[in-house]
């Protein structure tokens, strides 16, 4: 851990700008009743921005301003290192990250140019008063090494050359644009991309793509592989079937109703008793198999020889799952599944 | 190698819009509202049989973790926390996704919050992160202003607000509890445990801390199916990964790939190889600076994922790997490691506050040739 204290030499006062206060109310605001002092780190770090430094009064005054006694902002402002306690350079406070990942691309030659242009220790003010430096831990840019930061902004994949440049830049009141200061972009290999380069990414055809959340239950990833085991198993008493049991078109206008003379030949009872096994239609799963059975659906190749009528008559009589027989292609599954075409084990669909 | 096509973060590398308009021609805030009408246990049951083990470094698995948080309320709201406060030296991948593709995350917000049953999501960003902030603020008043979060978010009929909040440089916040601690307003010194955040997190309440990757990716996660996701690398380590690549490489860069791509075929096809050539290589710290560092001929054929790296005595961490050459002092390296963890020990626990010190001093003795 650091050990910090505050600057010996203190002002005599501090108080937020009206837009620092107004601002700081929004950020309060995001914070449940009785929890403003959340908000502490953000009012140091607004101090920070408007002062360039943490005072006493400045702690003072976010402590009033959030109802939080003294010692409590004085605690988080020695703890957490980016809060300066210090006056820095006025024109900029330069923050060198100095751990591995930077130090094995060069930052210690950055360091070395810090000590000899700007002041010998970190923290010291340069002899104009302009600027300051310190080594920082880890930046969170490591793939852009070595890399600094002066204020809101970094400067990244750094030379001797492009640092002196840019404490030229700084001092001259035209600092080069943040980012990579060599000809790379951002976190991008610097020699072309490796990935990302599909057209197809960006030209909005994956909008709509992807509805895996779109079925009845969560299947297991290998489905296909309990085909052979299950007709047998979802055969059943053949007599007991009223067709059509399931008649769910309540809440259809009538105008919506696809007529009963689309409804296609029905089965009381799968033949010998064997249904094919509809779960292998893609998106049929055990609950929709059911409601099939109940309606006398038992046979691929009932449902490859509907028409668009037929198909749209027994979707209003599918309750929750309307949509599903057109949007899966059912037809055109069953018709591929009639032929006696299964599904491979690596999920390969019927269309 | 993983096909663009199979890629979630399609713009990592800030070529295209970060907004809304471009994150939705990508494919984000894509059937968002139905996802919700799955429920809470469908969207949970999803993630659990996708694989997805945490990115911030720990590997929990993702789903198990939502699952813990109760089921009913007892009248306390629940927390989802967002871990942005990326500090592990080696590992730059949330900043890519923070100002690149903030839309994951914030859509991530909304999917994982409605799963654990939370209204409010707070994004903990490290305050170095500054630029990144700002643009992950605008992409969440965009999502507000397009009526995505906010009272009846998406038309779900789920009411979620998300807040950025920040830090202020000290890598101990990572830590869950210590966040926590940070996010009320003190200190960053963690918690005792148990009792654990899902239980009494933020402000006493039940929470669920999570990495931004282990969010931004779940919404496509929901999208394309657990069994797409799992369909990438092998048992225990299923899916895609940003992996950061930092060092002694010709082409340093951040890349999502699969898990389990062989070291050498990573570093080969996306960082340009090892400055100097392979034989150049004298060693690899392959998840950030808290993992051991992994001499050349160990990690070679290494399958860079949880278990393989484990098998080579190592942990896989964030997958942010610092190569060395041999122009690299490997002493001087850990020493300036050890320096790392003794400037950022809270202080709270003598082993660490003490330890971390003497650790740095023992290294710099062997540095300068100065141990007997």
């Amino acid at each position: 851990m650091s050990v910090r204290r505050l600057h010996p030499e203190q002002p005599e006062s501090f108080s937020f700008t009206g837009e620092n206060a107004a601002y700081l109310q929004k950020v309060i605001a995001r914070y449940p009743e009785g929890r403003q002092a959340s908000a502490v780190i953000p009012a140091l770090m607004v101090a920070q921005s408007q002062e360039g430094w943490i005072s006493q009064p400045a702690i003072e005054a976010v402590a009033k301003l959030l109802d939080m006694p003294d010692i409590r902002v004085l605690e988080v402002a020695t703890f957490y290192t980016q809060f300066q306690l210090s006056p820095v350079g006025r024109k900029a406070h330069i923050q060198v990250c100095g751990t591995t990942p930077c130090r094995l691309r060069g930052a210690d030659e950055l360091i070395t140019i810090c000590k000899n242009r700007l002041a010998a220790h970190p923290f010291d003010l340069s002899s104009d008063g302009d600027f300051s430096w310190e080594e920082v831990e880890c930046a969170g840019a490591c793939v852009n090494a070595p890399m600094v930061t002066v204020g809101k902004d970094t400067y990244e994949d750094l030379t001797t050359e492009t640092f002196n440049a840019l404490i030229d830049g700084l001092a001259s009141g035209n600092p080069p644009t943040p980012g990579p200061q060599s000809d790379r972009f951002f976190s991008a290999p610097s020699n072309g991309d490796t990935s990302l380069t599909d057209p197809t990414l960006f030209d909005g055809s994956v909008i709509g793509k992807y509805r895996a959340f779109d079925r009845e239950e969560l299947a297991p990833p290998a489905a296909p592989a309990l085909a052979a085991a299950a007709p047998a198993a979802a055969a059943k008493p053949a007599a007991e079937k009223p067709i059509p049991k399931v008649a769910e078109t309540q809440g259809l206008a009538d105008s919506e109703k696809v007529p009963e003379q689309h409804k296609p030949s029905l089965l009381e009872a799968a033949r010998d008793g064997k249904p094919d096994d509809l779960k292998l239609i893609a998106g049929v799963g055990p609950k929709l198999e059911e409601m099939l059975h109940k309606l006398g659906i038992y046979h691929f190749d009932q449902i490859a020889g509907w028409n668009e009528m037929n198909i749209q008559w027994v979707d209003q009589h599918l309750g929750s799952f309307r949509g599903r027989a057109l949007r899966d292609k059912w037809i055109e599954q069953s018709g591929k599944l009639a032929t006696g075409w299964r599904p491979s084990k690596d999920g390969a669909k019927p269309v | 190698m993983l096909q663009d096509k199979d890629r979630i973060f399609t713009n990592i590398y800030g070529r295209h819009d970060w907004g809304l308009q471009g994150a939705l021609k990508r494919g984000q805030w894509d059937g968002t509202k139905e996802i919700l009408a799955k429920g809470r246990d469908f969207i949970i049951k999803e993630i659990q049989a996708s694989g997805l083990r945490g990115r911030g470094g720990a590997g929990f698995p993702t789903g198990l973790k939502w699952s813990f948080m109760p089921k009913q309320s007892d009248g306390r709201p629940h927390y989802l926390v967002v871990n942005a406060d990326e500090s592990e030296p080696g590992t730059c991948k949330d900043r890519e996704i923070l100002r690149h593709d903030p839309h994951t995350l914030v859509e991530g917000c909304l999917v994982a919050g409605f799963a654990m049953g939370a209204h409010a999501a707070y994004i903990y960003v490290r305050g170095e992160f500054i630029r990144e902030r700002e643009r992950l603020q605008a992409a969440v008043d965009q999502a507000y202003d397009a009526g995505l979060l906010g009272k009846n978010a998406c038309g779900s009929g789920w009411d979620m607000d998300v807040f950025v909040h920040h830090g202020a440089g000290a890598y101990i916040c990572g830590e869950e509890t210590a966040l926590l601690e940070s996010l009320e307003g003190k200190k960053g010194q963690p918690r005792m445990k148990p009792p654990f955040p899902a239980n009494v997190g933020l402000y006493g309440c039940p929470t669920t801390v999570n990495n931004v990757e282990s969010i931004a990716v779940a919404p496509t996660i929901m999208r394309r199916g657990a069994a797409w996701f799992s369909s990438f690398g092998r048992d225990n380590n299923k899916g895609t990964k940003l992996f950061m690549i930092s060092g002694h490489v010709n082409t340093p860069c951040v890349v999502e790939e699969e898990l389990g791509i062989p070291f050498k075929d990573l570093i080969e096809k996306h960082a340009g190889g090892v400055r100097g050539g392979w034989d150049n290589l004298l060693a690899v710290i392959p998840g950030g600076a808290s993992c051991p560092v992994v001499r050349a001929d160990q990690i070679m054929d290494a399958q860079m994922d949880f278990d393989g790296m484990r098998a080579i005595g190592s942990s896989f961490g964030t997958g942010g790997l610092i190569v060395m050459d041999k122009s690299t002092d490997v002493i001087a390296a850990i020493a300036r490691i050890s320096y790392f963890f003794r400037h950022e020990s809270c202080g709270q626990c003598t082993p660490c506050r003490e330890g971390t010190g003497w650790m740095w001093r023992v290294m710099e003795r062997m540095r300068h040739r100065g141990a007997d």
